[in-house]
């Protein structure tokens, strides 16, 4: 089985590759990079005028299953990532069981197998239940396949146990993903806390809850030695504290979401419950600042919070609406948009966190466009503008605040482990 | 006269022209409801339904009365937020109580924007009774007509607001009409009771109320809930009451005529103590009076009213 992709421009930042050549794929394997290639027998696929970049590695998703399929199941949660040009994801263990015993891992990872349409890599709890109680049994989840370990959005608030979990977890090699909110402060807030919320009259979430707990968890890695990635990063005081560490030497790896460089809380006015997500969209200083932690790399990386929800969790009061919002379908084009074509990244740096930086976190052999390599390609045009339509989503929730935005960026088609799955808006 | 909305949703987006008009519309039905007689046909054949997601007796009944004087039909529908949790959404609720084909709904809630999505969904015109910690335009309306009687004017005026600014949807809507009235607003509160960057809207701000009352034309005193101590808000009653009630020695050192306003119920002793309360200062009871004239305004122009339809009613 071979396929060339012709006529494209890869770009290959892992391997600091970029120019027009065809791209040869053998039994799910990238086998020649380079001009004119010629090889008998092969599926021609014609990329002309689109960018070749590795699949993109989202490691901030919530599939809902099992427990919650009618927001999202693993089925449909990867067929939105397809069509994203997303060819690996990281799961989220908030679901019903959570994903914190082995079975689970193991119900998650054969379900993806005969379900799914792309990589899942699932995550598992940090404590059981990710009640922030007792810690889970990281060995055995490691050993069963999970890839990192979080509480995500029910962060541990307990500092002693959050130090004893990552010290466990620092044996195991694997990353502690950590949703930073003390929720002592954010209480039933709905929003940021600005002029914003107080106008709107909805209960606000400070950004140092966010940012003080950031510091609290890079500090309680840096003491045990454990692997730690601090999530959706959303304001200047965390991208601020963020930064301080890297330069102070203390380690640490952390993701933006599109929304926190793309949107302000200002657009929350409509009370639209797709604007509201936690942690929450805040003020232009800090869209500015998650767009400068990007640029000087103080952020590695760009991730969803894919956070599918039904219509019976959205349509409802701004204070009752769950919080979250779905993301898979538009993570490239907004990338693309907002920081490429601004001229804040280069294309180089932008899939660098798309899907260099997040493979190297979570440990996995992808990311690059080398000889040798598994087949996870996609390709995207960078010249056509189209508007964003929920309608056509993939995904079994429409909960986008990005309905109707025109964006460019559209993913042309999707290589997973040598095969085309995605081409033209089609799921093959 | 500039009115051409369908719905009421905040005094935030209203013009100056639009207040006045509906200030306006309001003094000449205070005139009817001084009459043996008080009421008009104005909305005959109309329906309004006062949806209250959250208990008042006092907005409720004053919606009630404003709407029979203009001769609507009415009907209250009370609805507790735990029947609406049993998997009916508000929406549905929203949809049940407009497919009995009502004109104009009233709705309180105890969530800030409730109106707003109501009227995106609902054919029905919208009057925001109170949502969350939002606006309360109707209490902002019958607080400036009460203002206008007493002083003949707005603009100028020194309004001190005081108290727990950050929950107050009446301290919001007071706000925007007030300043766009062009009134000087000083808002007064602890600096937890302050919300979030609250001095960019065109007022100041003290957490002093014996120094901020000086030279103030009204005091406007809101009500302080009790269980915000528990968050930790205000160390204690005693404590709030001792820095920010308005007793007599505080009214001294404002104007000798300045009008204290409330929105009610009071807590007496707490923010405001009794003998202030009931003194010739006190226009509390006044505002309850002119909440009906200022509703039956709202309502009369929302259905699209001419003011001087009004004047051949001899108001």
């Amino acid at each position: 089985m071979k396929l060339l992709l012709t006529g494209g421009e890869v770009v290959d930042p892992a391997n600091k590759v970029r120019g027009r050549f065809d791209l040869l794929i053998e039994d799910g394997k990238i086998t020649k990079v380079g001009k004119d290639i010629r090889a008998d027998g092969a599926k021609i696929l014609d990329v002309s005028g689109k960018i070749i970049s590795p699949g993109l590695i989202d490691m901030h998703v919530h599939l809902r299953e099992p427990g919650f399929e009618y927001k999202e199941t693993i089925e449909t949660g990867t067929r939105a990532a397809l069509a994203g040009g997303v060819t690996t994801v990281a799961c989220m263990p908030n679901t019903e069981p959570v994903i914190d015993n082995a079975a689970v891992v193991e119900l998650v990872i054969s379900k993806a197998k005969s379900e799914g349409v792309i990589n899942v890599l699932p995550i598992a709890s940090i404590t059981k239940g990710a009640k922030g109680e007792e810690v889970s049994e990281l060995g055995s989840l490691a050993k069963s396949g999970a890839i990192a370990f979080s509480d995500d959005a029910a962060p541990v608030m307990n500092a002693e146990l959050m130090r004893r979990a990552m010290e466990y977890a620092s044996q195991f090699d694997l990353p502690v993903i950590t949703h930073c909110e003390d929720k002592n402060m954010t209480l039933d807030g709905v929003m940021n806390e600005s002029f914003t919320s107080t106008v709107l009259g909805l209960r606000g979430m400070p950004d140092i809850a966010e940012s003080i707990m950031a510091y609290r968890n890079i500090e309680i890695a840096n003491y045990t030695g454990a692997k730690v990635h601090i999530a959706h990063v959303s304001c200047k005081a965390t991208v601020d504290v963020i930064r301080w560490a890297k330069k102070t030497g203390l380690n640490v790896t952390c993701e933006t979401a599109p929304h926190y460089f793309t949107l302000t809380d200002e657009a929350v006015k409509s009370y639209d419950t797709n604007t509201k997500m936690n942690p929450p969209l805040r003020t232009k200083e800090d869209v500015e600042a998650v767009i400068e932690g990007l640029v000087d790399g103080t952020i590695d990386c760009i991730a969803t919070d894919h956070a599918p929800h039904g219509r019976i969790d959205k349509e409802v009061e701004f204070n009752t609406a769950s919080f979250g919002i779905i993301g898979l379908e538009t993570l490239l084009p907004l990338a693309i948009t907002e920081l490429v074509i601004t001229k804040r990244l280069t294309l180089e740096q932008a899939i660098e966190k798309l899907s260099v930086r997040p493979a190297a976190i979570l440990g996995i052999k992808k990311g690059s466009l080398k000889i040798g390599e598994d087949a996870d390609i996609t390709v995207f045009d960078m010249e056509n503008e189209y508007a964003v339509d929920t309608s056509k989503f993939f995904s079994k929730s429409k909960n986008s605040p990005f309905n109707g935005r025109k964006l460019k960026g559209e993913i042309s088609a999707v290589i997973v482990g040598g095969t085309l799955k995605f081409k033209d808006g089609k799921i093959l | 006269m500039p009115f051409k909305r369908k719905h009421l949703i905040g005094l935030e987006d209203l013009t100056p022209e639009e207040i006045k008009s509906l200030l306006d519309t309001a003094e000449a039905f205070k005139s009817i409801s001084n009459r043996q007689v008080k009421k008009v046909p104005s909305l005959r054949g109309r329906t309004v339904v006062n949806l209250f997601f959250e208990n008042s007796t006092r907005t409720r009944t004053s919606f009630e009365l404003a709407a029979k004087r203009l001769s609507a039909d009415v009907i209250n529908f009370s609805v507790s937020t735990s029947s609406v949790s049993k998997g009916e959404t508000l929406i549905d609720t929203a949809r049940t109580i407009e497919a009995l084909e009502s004109d104009m709904v009233v709705v309180r809630h105890s969530c800030s924007g409730v109106p707003l999505l109501l009227s995106n969904v609902l054919r029905s015109s919208i009057i925001n009774a109170g949502d969350g910690m939002h606006e309360h335009p109707t209490q902002g309306l019958l607080d400036m007509l009460t203002i206008r009687d007493k002083k003949k004017k707005i603009e100028g005026l020194k309004v001190v607001i005081s108290g727990d600014i950050a929950h107050s949807r009446v301290a919001r809507s007071n706000i925007y009409g007030l300043t766009k009235m062009g009134a000087k607003v000083t808002l007064v509160g602890p600096p937890t009771l302050l919300p979030k960057d609250i001095d960019r809207l065109d007022v100041k701000v003290e957490n002093d109320l014996r120094h901020a009352v000086k030279d103030a034309d009204v005091i406007y005193m809101l009500r302080i809930q009790l269980e915000r101590q528990k968050r930790s808000l205000f160390p204690s009653i005693r404590e709030y009451s001792m820095f920010f009630g308005l007793d007599e020695s505080v009214l001294k050192l404002a104007k000798p005529d300045a009008m204290v306003m409330h929105p009610g119920p009071m807590n007496r002793g707490v923010e405001i103590s009794p003998e202030v309360a009931d003194c010739k200062q006190s226009v509390i009871n006044d505002q309850v009076t002119n909440g009906i004239a200022a509703r039956m305004a709202v309502l009369f122009l929302l259905a699209g009213g001419e003011a001087n339809e009004i004047a051949a009613y001899g108001g």
